[in-house]
């Protein structure tokens, strides 16, 4: 089982400049390369040494360059004991919980879709895309998930 | 697939998600208005293309978006070392 659903339609924001460790919003700004940080609906997801995309924010505060990029992108969440084993039919990472634990964030790819991958809980993921490219995702999704006996709901 | 370590993430990831950015540890004259055509032209367009250990820069595109440095040996394709922009070339036996 594996479920793909819509996640909150909230606001999502980049992040840019040298904010790593910076309390915001309730949450530490992760220095850590490829972690995520979440505070109750607020979120911040390293992408780079200098770059994070803000999960949740109304408004942010902070001396950093931010940027609204709710217009940019979309989320879904994929959930189920087997999402793992759905993601790796699109996605070249390592997916097991050793290689990519809980709290683990990075940009990569599905398939031809540049995406944002969290890990947050074992058999929880957020998918972070284009919206131009979410069709697609939403296809590939559907068809690996079909080509592998991986039952679920698309909504 | 290859797997290219980034040495900004700290992890081993697929070729894919990388793009290749051409010869590394070209230096621009510090003053071009005093090199003559011919430096000027070889600074820009003339690379190495030797067999065997190549420095290299690669832009992790779909994962941090940083560029770094990169020994790659032009026969085997292995990727021997990763450094980041700026540091120096590492010694390694090809
Ligand atoms: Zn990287």
């Amino acid at each position: 089982m594996a479920d793909l659903t819509p996640a909150d339609p909230g606001p999502r924001h980049i992040l840019r400049g040298p904010a790593g460790g910076a309390a915001l919003g309730g949450l530490i700004v992760p220095d850590q390369p490829c972690r995520a940080a979440e505070a109750g609906p607020r979120a911040a997801l390293w992408l780079g040494p200098d770059e994070w995309l803000l999960l949740g924010f109304a408004a942010v505060e902070t001396p950093f360059a931010v940027v609204d990029v709710g217009h940019r992108s979309l989320g879904f969440r994929l959930a189920g004991p087997r999402a793992a084993e759905l993601l790796a039919g699109g996605v070249p990472l390592d997916l097991s919980p050793a290689a990519f634990p809980v709290g683990t964030c990075t940009r990569t790819i599905f398939e031809k879709a540049e995406i944002v991958l969290w890990r947050r809980a074992e058999a929880a993921w957020h998918i972070e895309v284009a919206r131009s490219f979410a069709p697609y995702l939403c296809d590939m999704i559907a068809a690996i998930a079909a080509a592998n006996g991986i039952g679920g709901q698309e909504r | 697939m290859l797997l290219i370590r980034c040495p900004v993430c700290a992890m081993d990831r697929p070729e894919l998600e990388f793009r290749h950015a051409g010869q590394a540890h070209v230096a621009r004259p510090a003053d071009p208005g005093a090199v003559d055509d011919a430096a000027w032209a070889a600074y820009l367009y003339l690379r190495d293309n030797p067999k065997g250990v190549v420095a290299e820069r690669w832009r992790h595109v779909h994962g941090c978006g940083r560029f770094f440095n990169a020994l790659r040996h032009t026969v085997s394709d292995r990727i021997l070392a990763t450094y980041p922009a700026g540091a120096s070339r590492p010694e390694v036996a090809p």
